[in-house]
């Protein structure tokens, strides 16, 4: 009966405004008294996504998990986690019970406090989210777009997310709310910790030297050219010089092909359903 | 105590003319302190695998015997043996070639990943001047380097005063988020908006991640201490999701609520988390 609890709630979480992508968290933002209901999504993927593992047949396979006692191919609703207390001996733990060691976090993002946006300091971020609004949150959550942006700042909040508890610090970029959950303190080593030296002051004319060097190759953008995946696009030129000589060559039907573990590349799509170019008022 | 160098290279950037260089080692920045589990299968509590299957058969191929291929697009797959692909890795080197400066805060936040910081490789010199270059320019470097058979674009900056390495996304794994219109139409209420900026302005403060512990981390483990001497453990049910619907007074109930709390407490707020509920 549990189980099947979990499964269907699963489910109604997995129904996004698209039907297609599932929110990596579901919950409220508050702002003062000002509460809006908002799911969280990625906007990035992992590198190396592109060469899929594949049979000697050219079928493209899949990763599941199967049970190292019998081999059973094993489902994700046959899989809980568990903590090693001996050998071979584990206790099972529920994602609800999880939750339930504070439910309130698990729910709520509550932006306590508002931080120099440029203040957050980038060795933090360990990942990055954006926010989507329910529509009936839509307004609220403009206004806060708007007057964040307008304040220069960024909300500092903590909260849950599957079994974690993150310091997540709230952003808004080109009108949106961005979510970087950050590191803590004591997960990024300090100087001292790696055992980097005392700082020792340098030579005046050589610091002069690096600095006209760096001056010459300072630019005002970032070039999304020298952010390219250079290594991927040798993969497709290769691909491609193979597929024109016919080399190698199998047909995949499109439902066999796994999906990246990936965002929606139709998130914009969600973003502006949501964000009311195409809503109707709540 | 120090750590172990995961690699070295050569920080170079400028023309060969007046090439900079400075030797140094990288050192992981990063300590991974959440508790991990293992993945249990539910019905007998044996840890699982992963393995790889055919789709179609079922059947478990051995990760040794996988072969791997290019989806090219139009329901073709074209595979690659094991000479190809190694023909497509790039070239060792020791370069970290700088290819820009920037001003901080250019880079969006949602290209960092990784943080690294450098230590000198025998030349102290070049590594205590590039350290007080950085810092005197206040300036954020992207480079460029070859790291075990990988090739990385991250972020040169300093850290507590030290030289680090943020790697960075590749620009195809971000997704691109375009301005979303329109970002303030006709519904949003300039006193509303005024109202918000007052609020944020109350709840200003400073960026200080070491106020924060993670006291979850401690609940987890006391979780699991508590199962394995078999208490019961209570289940969270799931919370109401409301839309607040009166923004105008839920925001001046807001202001008010602070201006008494702030009253009497003068200096400015830390990040560091607050006691006290919301009403």
């Amino acid at each position: 009966m549990a189980k099947s609890r979990r499964t269907s709630s699963k489910r109604a979480r997995g129904a996004g405004p698209t039907g297609s992508h599932r929110p990596l968290w579901s919950g409220t933002l508050a702002f003062g008294l000002v509460t809006l209901p908002v799911d969280l999504y990625t906007t990035t993927r992992s590198a190396g996504a592109s060469l899929r593992m594949i049979d000697e047949d050219g079928t493209p396979l899949k990763r599941r998990y199967v049970c190292q006692r019998d081999e059973e191919l094993l489902e994700a609703d046959d899989i809980v986690r568990g903590y090693p207390i001996g050998d071979d001996e584990f206790v099972m733990i529920e994602d609800d019970e999880l939750d339930a060691l504070d439910p309130e976090r698990s729910s709520v993002i509550d932006l306590e406090t508002f931080v120099p946006a440029e203040d957050v300091d980038p060795s933090y971020i360990e990942n990055t989210y954006v926010l989507v609004p329910n529509p009936d949150a839509n307004t609220a959550y403009r206004l806060l777009v708007t007057s964040m942006a307008e304040a220069g700042r960024a909300g500092i909040a903590t909260f849950v997310m599957r079994g974690k508890s993150y310091v997540v610090a709230i952003i808004s970029r080109d009108g949106t709310l961005r979510a970087a959950t950050l590191r803590y303190h004591d997960e990024l080593r300090s100087p001292d910790d790696v055992g980097l030296p005392e700082l020792q002051t340098a030579d005046v004319d050589e610091v002069k030297r690096y600095e006209k060097a760096m001056a010459r190759l300072t630019e005002d953008e970032l070039d999304p050219a020298e952010l390219r995946d250079r290594g991927s696009e040798r993969l497709r030129k290769v691909a491609k010089r193979k597929l024109a000589k016919g080399r190698d060559v199998h047909t995949v039907a499109e439902d066999e092909v796994e999906p990246d573990d990936g965002p929606a590349m139709d998130i914009m799509e969600l973003l502006r359903q949501s964000l009311g170019e195409k809503t109707v008022e709540a | 105590m120090s750590a172990r160098a995961v690699w070295r290279g050569v920080i170079e950037l400028g023309p060969s003319s007046s090439k900079v260089s400075v030797p140094v080692k990288l050192y992981t920045a990063v300590e991974d302190k959440s508790v991990s589990f293992r993945l249990l299968h539910r019905a007998d509590g044996v840890p699982v695998r992963q393995v790889l299957v055919n789709p179609k058969t079922k059947e478990v191929v051995e990760y040794a015997d996988s072969e791997r291929g290019f989806v090219t697009g139009e329901g073709e797959l074209v595979s690659l043996d094991a000479d190809e692909l190694e023909a497509l890795e790039p070239e060792p080197s020791r370069t970290i070639e700088v290819l820009r400066f920037l001003q901080p805060g250019t880079i969006e936040h949602r290209w960092y990943q990784r943080p690294y910081y450098l230590g000198p490789d025998g030349d102290d010199d070049a590594y205590f001047t590039l350290t007080a270059a950085l810092g005197r320019e206040k300036l954020e470097g992207v480079a460029r380097w070859v790291m075990r058979d990988k090739e990385y674009v991250g972020a040169l900056r300093l850290h507590h005063g030290y030289p680090m390495l943020v790697t960075l996304r590749y620009a195809e794994d971000v997704v691109p988020l375009d301005e979303v219109g329109p970002a303030r139409d006709a519904t949003l209420d300039d006193t509303q908006v005024a109202m918000a900026g007052q609020l944020i302005t109350m709840l200003a403060g400073e960026f200080e991640p070491q106020t924060y512990q993670d006291e979850y981390r401690a609940a987890v483990l006391d979780l699991i201490e508590k199962k394995r001497r078999g208490s019961t453990i209570k289940r969270a049910k799931p919370r109401a999701r409301k839309a607040t619907s009166d923004l105008s007074a839920a925001l001046e109930k807001s202001l008010k609520q602070e201006t008494k709390s702030g009253a009497g407490k003068g200096a400015a707020r830390s990040s560091g988390p607050r006691s006290g509920s919301r009403g």
